[in-house]
């Protein structure tokens, strides 16, 4: 076992170390893990959790019985008549975009915050940059929210109160509604989830950049490598361990990412993800069956990543 | 040497720009939700901020076709003065305006040889000239935004006004408590306060028990129950909602302080715990050592030396569960709600059901950014620290 040895002169009595433990692991028994518990069995119930999900069966209609929350889960957006309809109901689903959330925030945060981390190294005002790339990581979602609501803000008459749609306009184009037209919508509500996310990566990425040994890239320039060598060759293999963690600490943000969602669109025009769906079924419809069903989905997806979470705690408690 | 030296500043030309652009692609925005929120409501809907130093509206337009006869002042003609208050009310709107334009006077057309304004350009005047005569002057900047926004006023002109005139809406007092107003923001930080602090103190104490014992104190499964709390870090908040909602409604909980300072506790524990006994883990074995050996039982050691030793941990942590309590939506969206609204509530309330206007949504929310700003510049590096730590979080 990799944990360290307790001294033997600091040995205590049985029960005092279960005292100092006890108020931590009463606390996240009753809210963690009995409500893990009791969400997947509430899954297989019915709208009030009353009966078996088999009983809201329709006759006639496609059913999984006691999967029926499930099936309804995974099946309701999607539209399976056609191999085109299918693909397109499935972009438009809060599936497809949680995919898309993932691929283009998870990319750009990570990638954005790499080179702000890089370039900032480089530069004398580099603690005051790096401090305005991290301010919104201090607001709330809902702030951010409105910041950029404004920014997108599209008037239906002369006047461009927004500022995007403002610069737009002046180039001579016409305005666009950018939270209503689908698919664009969504990409405006990742670029909200880039700029909040952005200075996270940032930070940590540029702990990892400054612990690399300054005689190893000194070394490579000097035997005439530029820049870009210098980076991709050296440094990015050297702090590959720290990105993956950044990584997969971002999609599991992005999986869990409900509030910009649901105070810019509220999931309408197509704007729907996971989270977000799994709020509408529990507090708008009050469907507890399927609300609950949902969030099972979503920690199926999640698990990968305790497991790859647990994997780097044993590898990391080894090295000490 | 000195080519080299220019040579080197022509390279580092483009790393200033990629900076220099992203730093404004991060400031403007939250720069322009500033300056909205202190311009008066008519100045936001018919203007971007960023015109706030540009002439007033309607300026350019009564340059061309007034200013000729009437003066750049509009004092030109005596009898037609146009700062003249009276003389202006009886133009509200461009359509008297141009009906005044088209008329003649002393049997000459109004406006001799120049062409009559358009609709908007008269309505541009319009406004202009009421601005110089007096009848309604909106400031460039007002602080109405955030009374209105603290008193949770709704009405269509401004708290202030309203309240001399005597025409306040029913829910409005005009003395100290409406701050208190159900509506407003001054309640809402006030909640927001009350939920934070001690959702932020409960939870490191308990950590700072847990993390102790984790670090220094030998018990059965030690490693194994961290592990499993590793796990557990990354579990989603929406996973655990449905039960405790259901649960707290029975114990009479939903709507209460207590049962949103319990779930975040239980919530931030297992990240807490991480960081705690990390950082814990990281102080000299000896330290321990020597204090046993002089007698020390493990309850001294841990509130005479642990406490004190883990200051910096407990800073980083308190910022982090501050921040993320504070600006947290769904945990008070779901067991909160309108009862008992804190910031982050009323004003996605104004947005989703309200559809209040940009005056209260700016100014709300730069009342909401204010304190975790203040946390965040005051004490980022403990925050920075924090982070690097462990980097994920529920």
């Amino acid at each position: 076992m990799a944990a360290r040895a307790v001294p033997n002169i600091m040995k205590q009595g049985k029960l005092a170390p279960w005292l100092y433990l006890l108020p931590a692991l009463l606390v996240m028994g009753f809210f963690i893990v009995y409500p893990m518990i009791n969400t997947i069995s509430l899954s297989f119930s019915n709208k009030d959790g009353t009966a078996s999900a088999a009983t809201t069966c329709v006759e006639g209609r496609t059913c999984w019985g006691i999967f029926e929350n499930y099936r309804y889960a995974l099946t309701a957006e999607i539209d399976s008549s056609s191999v085109g309809s299918f693909w397109s109901s499935f972009w438009r689903s809060s599936y497809g975009n949680t995919l898309k959330w993932i691929v283009l925030m998870v990319s750009g945060t990570v990638g954005l915050g790499l080179l702000f981390a890089v370039l900032a190294d480089r530069v004398k005002y580099e603690a005051l940059a790096k401090a305005i790339i991290f301010m919104p990581m201090a607001v709330s979602f809902v702030g951010a929210g409105i910041i950029w609501k404004f920014v997108y803000d599209f008037g239906t008459q002369q006047v461009q109160i927004g500022l995007l749609n403002a610069i737009i306009t002046g180039l001579g184009f016409e305005p666009v509604a950018f939270l209503s037209v689908p698919q664009l919508n969504t990409i405006a509500l990742i670029v909200v989830g880039v700029w909040i996310w952005t200075g996270f990566c940032m930070t940590i990425l540029s702990a990892a950049i400054k612990s690399v040994p300054d005689e190893i890239l000194e070394a490579a320039r000097v035997d005439g490598a530029t820049e870009m060598t210098v980076f991709w060759r050296i440094m990015v293999p050297i702090i590959s361990p720290t990105i993956m963690v950044v990584i997969t600490t971002m999609v599991i943000n992005v999986l869990k990412l409900f509030d910009i969602v649901y105070v810019m669109t509220g999931g309408n025009f197509g704007t729907d993800v996971i989270a977000n769906r799994m709020y509408t079924e529990m507090y708008v419809n009050f469907n507890v069956g399927r609300g609950t069903a949902v969030a099972v989905v979503l920690v199926l997806a999640i698990i990968p990543f305790i497991y790859f979470n647990i994997k780097r705690f044993l590898a990391q408690e080894e090295i000490r | 040497m000195n080519r080299d030296r220019i040579n080197k500043l022509l390279n580092r030309i483009p790393t200033h720009f990629i900076i220099i652009l992203m730093i404004l692609i991060w400031v403007v925005p939250t720069f322009g939700l500033l300056i909205t929120s202190l311009r008066p409501s008519q100045s936001i809907n018919t203007s971007g901020w960023w015109t706030i130093l540009s002439p007033p509206r309607g300026s350019s337009e009564y340059g061309e076709y007034c200013a000729s006869c009437h003066g750049d002042d509009g004092t030109a003609i005596p009898e037609a003065d146009l700062t003249n208050p009276a003389l202006i009310a009886e133009f509200p709107r461009s359509l008297q305006l141009l009906n005044a334009l088209k008329a003649e006077y002393d049997g000459q057309p109004h406006m001799q040889n120049i062409p009559l304004p358009e609709a908007q350009a008269a309505a541009d005047i319009a406004t202009y000239l009421r601005r110089i005569s007096g009848v309604d002057a909106p400031p460039r900047f007002t602080f109405s935004n955030y009374i209105d926004a603290l008193v949770g006023y709704r009405g269509t002109s401004t708290y202030q006004r309203d309240c001399a005139a005597g025409t306040a809406p029913l829910d409005i007092n005009c003395d100290a408590s409406d701050l208190l107003n159900p509506r407003g923001m001054g309640r809402a930080f006030l909640n927001s306060l009350l939920v934070t602090i001690p959702a932020t103190f409960i939870p490191i104490l308990f950590a700072a028990f847990a993390g102790y014992a984790f670090a220094w104190l030998d018990f059965k499964g030690r490693f194994l129950l961290f592990a499993i709390l590793v796990g557990l870090q990354v579990v989603p908040l929406q996973m655990t909602l449905v039960p405790i909602s259901r649960l707290y409604a029975q114990l009479g909980l939903n709507g209460t302080f207590l049962g949103v300072w319990l779930f975040h506790t239980g919530f931030g524990m297992p990240y807490a715990i991480y960081l705690m006994r990390n950082f814990l883990g990281s102080l000299p074995r000896d330290l321990f050592e020597s204090a046993y050996l002089d007698g020390a039982s493990h309850w001294t050691a841990f509130y005479r030396l642990v406490v004190p030793l883990a200051m910096p941990a407990i800073a980083s942590l308190g910022i982090f569960q501050f921040l993320w309590v504070w600006n947290d939506l769904l945990v008070a969206l779901v067991f909160l709600g309108g009862t008992t609204p804190v910031m982050t509530y009323q004003i996605s309330n104004m947005v989703t059901s309200l559809g209040a206007g940009w005056q209260l949504l700016t100014a709300s929310a730069f009342l909401s950014m204010l304190l975790p700003m203040i946390v965040f510049f005051g004490l980022q590096r403990y925050f920075v620290r924090g982070m690097l730590a462990g980097a994920v979080k529920g």
